[in-house]
């Protein structure tokens, strides 16, 4: 006998939540005990009484499985309202990469022309390095850091995404 | 300036010197106390909890005490309200309250120490989980300025309790306690039932708060009610239109309290619907209906799992379609129509895929369909040969077992166990294994809360502390832990408890030497190799009640066992009765493992001996 796999679909959730002690551990240990995935999870005050703070997570899993993610997430105390981005229509995802190059002569130019056309900003540099800062959709970090491994990559650091619906109204 | 205002002077309760721990902290009580007016009386938090406790209408605590309650337990010795009942164990303590909440549709509150106190009390909290029961823990935790130290009988309480609760707390004020308490009260008891734990650290016990603080914190908790009307009045309709309906109805009717049991009986009555029930929800519908199927599921009888796979139209009310219910998945009553009530929306489409999903309050439920079905004046269809087809089921006679003149079949001493109690209504408790399974099959239940058993943890151990908790929460009423001798020595040093505040509960051993269900499954599964399934070294039952303080009775002889019941119940104190059974026998009939409803083995010459891997895997 071997282990089935199920066929999966990307979403990403949004949660206002209770700024209190435990309250991400909640639900990290929720995705973990249940057997859920998280490829990000972002977490930030967002009140300003910081009574509240806004978690967005980027999740797998098939259909099924997303609408009892949302569910056990809305069933746990401090969570006070959960969307489903993917599913809810129109929205932004954006995410911030801190990408470290080192390189010299052709290798440093192309890395600039590159950040260039990414419209990466240099927020370090030395006469052997940079470090660029760049935002935008996962694709496009994605892609931008595949480029830099071909001329000098060091290191990235990631934020994970956060996202909003589109239009005026609150997510 | 100290940190705590501390009512004692106890060295090792004083903050120790700053400078070893990092800077010193205010707490919020300090500045309430500060800026508010100085004669505002104050109290400990250890006296505040109390004064919570009392406010709630707790009468009864099961604990333990240990150096981090301490505090609490002085404030205890200091009161008359609340009367605390000293377990041999944390884990008898939370099922004792699992029990007692069960039994009375009351919380059970449960009081341990920080650490191990907290840590063998954690099955309980698991158990009481997975079978919706409002339980509130008290631990006590090593003072915060101590959290993290690695502390002596220190564990990460909120960490470990953290998914086997419905909501946990540490305390880290005494300020914040009565709002705590209070919101924990709410979200024991409403919506979903579950137990909430309250980790409350030695220092927070000590130290003073004023009493007059208000509790402004907004409600953050809303569980459901009334059903929409519009999914009501579907509802009844497809019940009203079907011509194969059943009811399919769980723990959740009986949590939702007796008004829920009598609106069901009356939808049951409008329908003419056959009902069936899971374990948990035995006694929300009297067995002693003619509409009656018996429990279904993996042990169910034939017909409730036959005419669950043929029926048209499921009314699932509060109960979630758990494994040991569904059978195979994807061959679970493929077509029916189903409609699920139920107050946790994450029980909806978990693991079956409804057509018609209502969230809400179970018993409101039931009763605003037995308002639309009379105010709408609906007919139920006729009915007769969907019920002449589960007359050809119940034909079968599936819960039938061979008689024997030699040794005491576990059936028929659970059966004689019935009889002789019957008038009585007695509570009745398992622990888990095959007599849970018999004891579900052939005792019959009239009215809810009288059954107690652990369904979801399938926790061995459940039932000596369970009935004591039930004894204490119904001290006039007749209760029974139907045991096995493997099970009962799981939390056997509850005994000392039951002798302590002579309760006279009775504990029922069907005792056939073996872990019977483990070895059962070894026989269908496993080609009989009994893997450490035999019960060696049983102690002698009746000289181990006798030194306890209790009457041992054993029976041995099938023409005995009536005059052996009899004495027992004769018998006002605690009785332990070593019921001698055959003991080969097995539990039937059953859905094996992976299996649909309509593959059920009827008896045990129908045990294969082997399986594949997958069915293997299935658990």
């Amino acid at each position: 006998m071997h282990i089935k796999e199920e066929i999966s679909e990307r979403h990403v959730l949004t949660l206002t939540v209770d700024n209190e002690a435990g309250t991400l551990a909640r639900i990290a240990g929720m995705f973990t005990s249940r057997g859920y995935n998280i490829d990000s999870l972002t977490v930030a005050d967002i009140s300003e009484d910081h009574a509240t703070s806004r978690i967005t997570i980027v999740t797998k899993g098939p259909p099924p499985v997303i609408d009892q993610i949302i569910a056990q997430c809305e069933r746990l105390i401090p969570v006070h309202k959960v969307t489903d981005l993917t599913e809810a229509g129109p929205h932004v995802e954006r995410e911030l990469a801190l990408v470290k190059v080192n390189g010299t002569g052709d290798q440093r130019v192309e890395a600039m022309r590159l950040a260039d056309i990414y419209r990466a900003r240099v927020i370090d540099a030395t006469v052997s390095s940079f470090i660029f800062e760049i935002t935008g959709g996962p694709d496009k970090i994605d892609t931008f850091v595949t480029l830099m491994r071909e001329v000098g990559l060091v290191e990235v650091g990631r934020t994970g995404i956060v996202g909003l619906m589109r239009g005026s109204e609150a997510s | 300036m100290t940190q705590y205002i501390l009512t004692t002077n106890d060295a090792a309760l004083a903050k120790p010197p700053a400078a070893q721990h990092g800077p010193q902290t205010t707490l919020r009580s300090e500045i309430l106390i500060m800026e508010q007016d100085k004669k505002v009386p104050e109290k400990s938090g250890a006296e505040i909890l109390i004064d919570c406790l009392i406010e709630q209408g707790v009468d009864t605590v099961f604990g333990y005490p240990g150096g981090a309650v301490l505090p609490i337990y002085d404030a205890l010795f200091q009161q008359k309200k609340i009367k605390h009942v000293l377990v041999r164990h944390e884990a008898g303590a939370a099922h004792a309250a699992e029990g007692y909440a069960r039994s009375t549709g009351k919380p059970g509150v449960v009081l341990v120490t920080s650490g191990p106190g907290a840590t063998n009390a954690v099955t309980g909290i698991a158990d009481a989980f997975l079978d919706s029961i409002p339980m509130i823990v008290l631990t006590g935790q090593v003072a915060t300025t101590l959290i993290g130290t690695d502390a002596f009988q220190e564990a990460d309480t909120v960490g470990i309790t953290r998914h086997c609760s419905k909501h946990n707390y540490l305390v880290k004020d005494p300020a914040d306690l009565s709002a705590t308490v209070r919101e924990a009260f709410t979200i024991a008891t409403k919506g979903r039932p579950g137990p909430v734990v309250i980790d409350i650290p030695k220092n927070v016990q000590v130290a003073t708060a004023p009493t007059n603080v208000v509790n402004n914190a907004p409600k953050r908790f809303h569980p459901a009610g009334e059903a929409d009307y519009i999914a009501i009045n579907k509802a009844v309709e497809l019940l009203a239109n079907a011509k194969a309906p059943i009811m399919y109805t769980g723990g959740g009717v009986i949590n939702s309290g007796p008004d829920a049991s009598a609106a069901l009986r009356e939808l049951a009555e409008l329908s003419g619907a056959p009902v069936t029930s899971t374990l948990m929800g035995l006694g929300a519908f009297p067995a002693s209906s003619p509409a009656w199927l018996g429990m279904l599921g993996m042990h169910g009888t034939y017909e409730a799992n036959m005419a669950m796979n043929q029926c048209d139209v499921m009314l699932c009310l509060g109960a979630r379609f758990d494994d040991r219910v569904t059978g195979r998945l994807d061959a679970f009553s493929p077509n029916s129509v189903k409609v699920h009530v139920d107050i946790d929306r994450s029980s909806i489409n978990k693991t079956i895929r409804v057509d018609l999903p209502i969230v809400a309050d179970v018993g409101t439920a039931i009763r605003q369909m037995v308002d639309v079905w009379k105010g709408r004046k609906y007919k139920a269809q006729p009915l007769d040969e969907w019920w002449s087809r589960i007359k050809g089921w119940r034909a079968v006679d599936c819960l039938n077992y061979p008689a024997s003149a030699a040794e005491i079949m576990p059936q028929y001493a659970i059966e004689r166990l019935f009889n002789a109690t019957k008038e009585k209504a007695p509570i009745i408790t398992t622990e888990v294994g095959q007599h849970q399974m018999w004891a579900a099959q052939h005792f019959h239940f009239d009215a809810p809360n009288k059954w107690l058993t652990s369904g979801g943890l399938g926790t061995m151990g459940y039932g000596l502390p369970a009935a004591i908790g039930a004894q204490l929460g119904n001290p006039d009423a007749l209760v029974i832990d139907i045991a096995g001798e493997a099970s009962i020595q799981m939390n056997i040093q509850e005994m000392g408890t039951a002798t302590q505040y002579r309760l006279p509960v009775k504990v029922f051993i069907l005792n056939n030497e073996w872990m019977g269900m483990v070895r059962q499954w070894q026989e269908l599964t496993y080609e009989s190799r009994y893997s450490e399934s035999y019960s060696d070294s049983l102690p002698d039952f009746v000289a181990l009640a006798e030194a306890y303080g209790w009457k041992g009775i054993r029976c041995e002889k099938p023409e005995e066992l009536d005059a052996a019941i009899a004495e027992m119940l004769a018998y006002e104190g605690p009785v332990m009765f070593d019921c001698r059974v055959a003991k080969r026998a097995n539990c039937f009939p059953m859905i094996p493992s992976g299996a649909a409803h309509t593959d059920m083995i009827l008896h045990s010459d129908q045990v294969s001996g082997t399986m594949d891997d997958e069915a293997k895997a299935l658990v």
